[in-house]
């Protein structure tokens, strides 16, 4: 039997829905008729179609207007994961640096760290971009590049890099060894056994091919060699590394500060430094704390990556927002485009969950 | 205390800073590289910004000087950059919109201000304010395209944070409601807006919505603009709102419920209140948060702070010019975002203050994370 309440919230749920789905359908058959008024269809078929349009900055795929729409939606989806991974890799790496700078003794240090970070953060990250790309843009032509390091070349044309050859089993087998490393505990013996035996394989690959640094040369018109980042992506990875590096020092500051002092103060009383007693006592417990924020960090950084379209790099937003204004497929390539971020997002946010569980379950969350 | 005292602590302070830079040779050297590094930034600045910047006079002037900066070029677009393309001798009136606008924000960051006559404030503050931008009995109209600068960015900001406000609370309630049907509407709209980027949301709002609508009926960009800005911050708020909400203890429910009071009444009088106290310093996160990313309305071609700054530098008689415009209009944002995390920091300090017994809370993920745009 149920209570009057129950049956009052089933009718208010179901009018609810009613209206709802009423308000989608009149949206639904509105967005019909404009459509059947431009002469468009709903579907997917346009994705095979070709393209028409250039990309500026292709990576591993080969691009060319006669390709079809699907192709460079994959090489902006291709140019999207570039820019994301380097740039979650490198911000993590320059905002733990930062956080554990900002926490330095000295106040000479820790006060010119701070007001790096805070003109970072008060200010906008597209204003950061768009700054830095109409910088890189108004640089002296290749023939006067700026040249900061040997072999490092600064100019309208964007970062020139010297190129490594030949370490991509060395980096391949010395990542591995690592991953088996810090996965020994679970492992066991097994885990330290794979750990040598790929360190002794990284070693060999790297004697039997050893790096060769090729910096790129000038050849009178443009500069042939090395690894070429376009002032696009340059200023892009810049601007994002930058912002989410100071977001990601205020979530290391505030994981070590959220450390119990008595457990440093122990650290220290047992005779550690205070650099040992940083790494092997405090940084482990504010790591868990610190996880997820930077799992939240790297994802606003990929979401971060679309103001891409702001200074013209080929990302999936730029690319997804050309084909919709070229086919008139504006609905369709918002919904890929919504598609892959949810997807990303949802796959971030259930990794968390479980980690979080891991946390609970063994015990050592940090209240 | 006597003025002799007061010095002595100053003194002191400045002893134990310096005492905290040299205490060990190698502090030392950190400090003296430090030092060295922060000149290696400041002086090169400064020359540039101020002793070979040009103030008054044209292009020529400046590019005569070309070494330092052109704050002549600032002063001849300052107007622009401000109010965008309002006419000239109209900008009186968004000036008057924008300092609105300010002053509800301030009446509403001081706690004293907190009563009911707040909502009453904001409903005639937004009503004065868009009519004096929009113009009408008897004011002159100008529509809309031609608004553009601070005004626009601070209100995409202020009416984005008080839109989203009511709905987030709606949102968070709905998520935590036991009935399927809200539950399943809060959670699917919170977690697809907060999925994908800012731009995302304002693409559809101005691409794809306008299909939606029966033939002949146009909405205006900014409108469509402001309202995908109000769905997004709701969404964020909605998850800072439920987060409160979770550190409520049931008990407070149980206890209204069992006065006698509904429970709406409940949840207006007792539990709301605590939640929303709690949460108070992710509110001021996201606030900053959103006044800065309000500026991805470039991409879809509206002209607020950060757009008109780019164009000025864009003027064909002022081209190169860049830096100083995006510095001007940098440090507008800096001093926006800089006061309102001031702010949020002495709410904090405060709160702990006025109710020891309440711990202030703090939800890692929610304080420290700004809103991903």
């Amino acid at each position: 039997m149920r209570s009057p309440a129950d049956r009052r919230a089933i009718l208010l749920q179901g009018l609810g829905l009613g209206l709802t789905g009423a308000a989608l359908w009149w949206l639904a058959r509105n967005t019909g008729a404009s459509l059947a008024q431009r002469g468009l269809t709903i579907g997917f078929g346009f994705l095979r179609h070709p393209a028409n349009f250039e990309i500026g900055d292709t990576w591993w795929i080969p691009f060319s207007p006669a390709d079809s729409v699907g192709r460079a939606i994959i090489v902006g989806l291709l140019n999207t994961a570039l820019v994301s991974a380097l740039g979650c890799v490198l911000a993590t790496a320059v905002g733990f640096i930062a956080g554990v700078l900002r926490l330095s003794p000295n106040p000479a240090l820790r006060g010119l760290v701070r007001a790096g970070v805070e003109i970072v953060r008060n200010t906008p990250l597209l204003l950061l971009l768009l700054f830095l790309a109409a910088s890189l843009h108004a640089l002296p032509s290749p023939q006067h590049a700026l040249v900061p390091v040997r072999g490092v070349f600064l100019s309208d044309r964007g970062l020139v890099l010297p190129a490594v050859a030949g370490v991509g089993w060395t980096i391949g087998l010395a990542a591995a060894a690592v991953v088996a490393f810090l996965s020994r505990s679970r492992l066991g013996t097994k885990g330290w056994v794979a750990a040598a035996v790929l360190a002794v394989a990284a070693a060999v690959s790297a004697i039997a091919r050893p790096p060769a640094v090729q910096p790129a040369h000038f050849t009178g018109f443009n500069f042939v060699g090395g690894v070429v980042l376009s002032p696009e992506l340059a200023a892009l990875l810049a601007a994002l590394v930058l912002h989410q590096a100071a977001h990601i020092s205020e979530v290391v500051r505030g994981a070590v500060l959220a450390v119990p002092r008595g457990q440093r103060d122990a650290a220290m009383a047992l005779g550690m430094s205070r650099f040992q007693s940083l790494r092997l006592v405090v940084m482990p417990v504010a790591l868990r704390a610190m996880v997820p924020l930077l799992a939240t960090n790297c994802v606003s950084l990929i979401k971060n990556s679309s103001l891409a379209v702001a200074i013209g790099f080929p990302d999936v937003v730029s690319v997804l927002n050309t084909a919709g204004n070229q086919t008139g497929h504006s609905i369709e390539t918002m919904l890929i485009m919504i598609a892959v971020y949810l997807s990303l997002s949802l796959l971030v946010a259930s990794g968390l969950g479980r980690y979080n569980e891991h946390l609970l379950h063994t015990g050592t969350a940090l209240s | 205390m006597s003025d002799h005292t007061v010095r002595r602590t100053r003194w002191s302070a400045v002893r134990d800073l310096l005492r905290a830079c040299f205490a060990t040779p190698s502090a030392a050297i950190v400090t003296i590289i430090a030092i060295a590094l922060a000149a290696a930034a400041v002086i090169p600045i400064a020359r540039w910004a101020l002793v070979n910047a040009t103030w008054f006079g044209d292009a020529t002037d400046c590019r005569r000087a070309a070494t330092g900066a052109c704050w002549a070029f600032v002063r001849h677009k300052a107007g622009f950059i401000l109010f965008g393309l309002y006419p000239a001798a109209q900008r009186w009136r968004p000036g008057i919109a924008a300092a609105i606008l300010v002053a509800l924000v301030v009446c509403t960051a001081m706690p004293r201000c907190w009563t009911r006559w707040l909502l009453a404030a904001w409903a005639l503050g937004l009503t004065v304010a868009v009519f004096v931008m929009r113009g009408g009995l008897g004011l002159g109209v100008v529509p809309t395209q031609q608004w553009g600068g601070l005004p626009v960015t601070i209100m995409l900001t202020a009416i984005g944070l008080a839109g989203g406000f009511p709905l987030g609370i709606a949102l968070a309630l709905g998520r935590r409601s036991r009935r399927p049907v809200p539950r399943a509407t809060a959670t699917a709209i919170v977690e697809v807006v907060r999925g994908v980027p800012l731009i995302a949301v304002l693409y559809v709002a101005v691409l794809v919505f306008p299909l939606a609508l029966p033939a002949g009926l146009s909405v205006d960009k900014l409108f469509l603009a402001q309202a995908a800005v109000i769905v997004f911050a709701s969404a964020y708020l909605a998850e800072a709102v439920r987060s409160g909400l979770q550190l409520v203890p049931p008990r407070r429910l149980d206890a209204g419920l069992a006065l006698g009071l509904g429970w709406w009444q409940t949840m207006q009088r007792i539990v709301l209140p605590e939640a929303l106290r709690t949460v108070l310093p992710s509110f001021i996160s996201i606030a900053v948060g959103f006044f800065q990313d309000t500026s991805l309305i470039v991409i879809i071609g509206l002209f607020d702070l950060l757009n008109t700054a780019r164009s000025a530098a864009q003027d064909p008689n002022w081209l190169g010019f860049f830096t100083e415009a995006f510095v001007f209009a940098g440090a507008i944002y800096f001093c926006g975002s800089a006061a309102l995390s001031r702010y949020g920091l002495w709410l904090e300090r405060r709160m702990a203050r006025v109710d020891p017994a309440m711990r202030v809370t703090r939800p890692l993920s929610l304080s420290v994370a700004a809103p991903p745009e």
